[in-house]
C-alpha cells in the first residue's frame, strides 16, 4: 500500500536556528530520504516553499475566489511530505516515526485511495 | 421432509459451533481479506446456510472447514458483485487461494492478531472494547450499545467506521513483535478491562447484556493469557478480574442492597476464584515486570488476605498504591491511597492525602471520590462536611443500591 506522510511543523522553528543547526537538520532529513530510498519504500518526497508564498483558490457560483495565504491558519504549517510504500499502516507509522519531522512537529499518516478503489461504505 | 428433529439437532450443532468457533473463522476471513465487515457478513451467511443444509444431509463432519468453505465463496461472491476492494480478477483470485481451508489440520487460531488489530492505537480508543467484542464474539451492537450506555444507533456507526478503518488504513493483523509487544499488549489488555468494568457496573447482574459482557472478557482474558503466557501484566489482568468476580454474590445482601468488602459474608466469595487469582498472581510476579494490573490485583489480594484472617495490611495497601500512582498518576489511585492512608495515620492524614479537586476538575464528578472524602470527615468529626460531600456523592452515583447505602450512611451521621 502506499502512504503520505504529511509533515507538520513550525516554520519559525528552523527559521531560527544557526546555520550550523540547520545544516544538521538537512543531513538528518537528507539520511532519512536515503534509507527510505535503499529500503525500496520511497516513491516521492518534497519540501514545500513558507506559506507565506501559500495562495488558496475556490469557486462559489461560478467565481473563482483566490485568497493569500494558506487554508489551514494553525501554529504548524504543511511543510512537506513523503510518499512511501509499505506493506502495512505498523510499517508506515514505524517510517514516520524514524522521520526527523517527527521530533521537531507533527506527520499525519494517510493511506493513499488506490485507482478503482470504491468509496467507503456510509457509515 | 426434514423432521422437526433433524432442524433442532442442526440448531444445536449451529450454536455449538458458533460459540467455539465463530471467532475464528471470522479471524482467519479477516486476516486475509483486512475485511472485518465482509468476513462477519460471510460468515453470518454461512450459518444460515448450515441451518437448512445440515437437517437435510446430516452436520458435516468438520463443521468448521464446512462453514469456511461456504464463507470464502460468499466472500468472493460478495466482492465480485458489489466491486468492492479488492476487486481485479487476479487480486480475487489471490484471495480465493488465500481463504482456503487448510485442509484436514486445524484452521489456525488467529483470534489474537484480529484483537490486537481492533486495539490498534490508530483505532479510536473508546471504540476497541466494543470492535473486540463485536468481532470476536458476535456480539450485536445493540447488545453492546446497551452494555456501554450509549445509543444502537451511535454503537453501529462507531463499528462500522472502525472497521472501514481497518480495512483502508492497512492495520495488519499480527501480535506484534517483542519491541512493539508492551505497549501494544496494553491497549489490548485496557480494552478488554473496558469490557469487563462495563460489565461490573450492574454488580446484581440483574442486566443479562452487562452481566454478560464480564463472562466475554474474562473468556478474552483467558484467550490472551493462553496465547502469550509470558506475559506478566495479561495474568495481572486475568488475576484482577477473577478476583472481583469472585466477590460478586457477596456484593448484594439477599434484599438487594450494597454491602461493603469489611462487611461481606465470605461464605458468599468464589473460593476456587480466588485461589487461581493467586496463583496467577504468583506466576506474573515470577516474571519480574511490574505493572498496573498486578499491583491492582496485589490490592484485592491484601484486601482478601485482610478479611480473611485479619492481618492489619493498610501499610502495605498504602504501598501498592504509592507503586500505581508512580505509574499511572492517576487520580483515582490516589483517592484510595487516602483510605489506605487513613487506616494507618488516621483521618486527618488521609484527608491531607486526598487529590486536589480544583486541580483535576474531573473529580467534582467523580462519586468515589465524594464518598471517600464524606467518611474522612466523619471521622474527623467534621459532620456537617461530611454531610455535605455525602449529598454530592449520591447525586452522582446511578446504582439505586449504592445511592441507598449513601443514604444510609448519612442517616447515621450525628448533628
Amino acid at each position: 500500500m502506499q502512504y503520505l506522510l504529511l509533515l507538520h511543523a513550525e516554520e519559525a522553528g528552523f527559521m531560527n536556528m544557526t546555520p550550523e543547526q540547520q545544516k544538521q537538520g538537512m543531513a538528518a532529513y537528507m539520511a532519512y530520504t536515503e534509507a527510505l530510498n535503499k529500503a525500496g519504500a520511497l516513491k516521492g518526497s518534497n519540501r514545500l516553499q513558507p506559506v507565506a508564498t501559500a495562495t488558496t483558490v475556490r469557486v462559489v457560483d461560478g467565481k473563482t475566489q483566490v485568497l493569500d495565504g494558506p487554508y489551514a491558519d494553525s501554529k504548524e504549517q504543511l511543510g512537506g511530505y513523503y510518499l512511501i510504500d509499505a506493506p502495512d499502516l505498523d510499517a508506515a507509522l514505524s517510517w514516520a516515526a524514524r522521520c526527523p519531522g517527527a521530533s521537531h512537529g507533527i506527520i499525519e499518516v494517510r493511506p493513499v485511495w488506490a485507482m478503482g478503489e470504491p468509496a467507503p461504505a456510509r457509515a | 421432509m426434514v423432521s422437526t428433529e433433524g432442524n433442532e439437532q442442526a440448531r444445536a450443532a449451529t450454536e455449538e459451533v458458533a460459540r467455539r468457533s465463530y471467532g475464528k473463522l471470522v479471524a482467519f476471513l479477516a486476516a486475509r481479506t483486512c475485511d472485518v465487515a465482509a468476513a462477519e457478513d460471510a460468515l453470518s451467511e454461512a450459518f444460515a446456510s448450515a441451518l437448512t443444509d445440515w437437517p437435510r444431509n446430516g452436520c458435516p463432519r468438520n463443521p468448521e472447514a464446512w462453514l469456511l468453505t461456504v464463507a470464502r465463496r460468499k466472500t468472493i461472491d460478495m466482492f465480485r458483485a458489489a466491486q468492492r476492494h479488492p476487486s481485479s480478477p487476479d487480486e480475487l483470485e489471490l484471495i480465493d487461494a488465500a481463504l482456503e481451508a487448510p485442509g484436514e489440520s486445524e484452521i489456525p487460531d488467529e483470534r489474537l492478531a484480529m484483537v490486537f488489530a481492533c486495539a490498534h492505537p490508530s483505532i479510536d480508543a473508546a471504540t476497541r472494547a466494543p470492535l473486540i467484542l463485536q468481532a470476536i464474539l458476535g456480539l450485536d451492537a445493540t447488545r453492546i450499545a446497551s452494555a456501554f450506555l450509549t445509543s444502537p444507533a451511535a454503537m453501529g456507526k462507531r463499528l462500522v467506521r472502525a472497521k472501514e478503518k481497518i480495512r483502508q488504513a492497512g492495520i495488519p493483523f499480527r501480535v506484534p513483535g517483542q519491541d512493539e509487544l508492551p505497549a501494544r499488549l496494553d491497549t489490548v489488555l485496557n480494552a478488554i478491562y473496558a469490557a469487563f468494568s462495563e460489565g461490573w457496573t450492574d454488580p446484581a447482574g440483574a442486566d443479562a447484556a452487562r452481566r454478560d459482557l464480564t463472562d466475554e472478557a474474562l473468556y478474552l482474558s483467558r484467550l490472551v493469557v493462553s496465547l502469550l503466557p509470558q506475559e506478566p501484566e495479561a495474568l495481572g489482568l486475568l488475576a484482577l478480574m477473577l478476583h472481583a468476580e469472585a466477590r460478586r454474590r457477596a456484593r448484594r445482601s439477599s434484599a438487594g442492597e450494597f454491602v461493603p468488602l469489611a462487611e461481606q459474608d465470605q461464605l458468599l466469595w468464589d473460593h476456587a476464584q480466588i485461589a487461581e487469582a493467586e496463583s496467577l498472581l504468583h506466576r506474573a510476579s515470577s516474571l519480574r515486570r511490574i505493572g498496573r494490573f498486578q499491583l491492582e490485583a496485589a490490592v484485592q489480594s491484601a484486601h482478601v488476605d485482610r478479611c480473611r484472617n485479619g492481618t492489619a495490611n493498610w501499610s502495605h495497601v498504602g504501598e501498592l498504591y504509592d507503586a500505581l500512582f508512580s505509574l499511572t498518576g492517576s487520580p483515582v489511585v490516589l483517592i484510595n491511597r487516602s483510605l489506605a492512608v487513613a487506616e494507618v495515620d488516621g483521618a486527618a492524614a488521609g484527608l491531607a492525602a486526598m487529590p486536589d479537586q480544583t486541580a483535576d476538575p474531573r473529580l467534582t464528578e467523580y462519586q468515589p471520590y465524594w464518598a471517600a472524602r464524606s467518611e474522612l470527615l466523619a471521622r474527623t468529626g467534621a459532620f456537617q462536611e461530611a454531610r455535605h460531600a455525602n449529598e454530592i456523592a449520591i447525586g452522582l452515583e446511578r446504582d439505586p443500591a449504592v445511592r441507598r447505602f449513601l443514604e444510609r450512611r448519612r442517616a447515621a451521621l450525628p448533628d
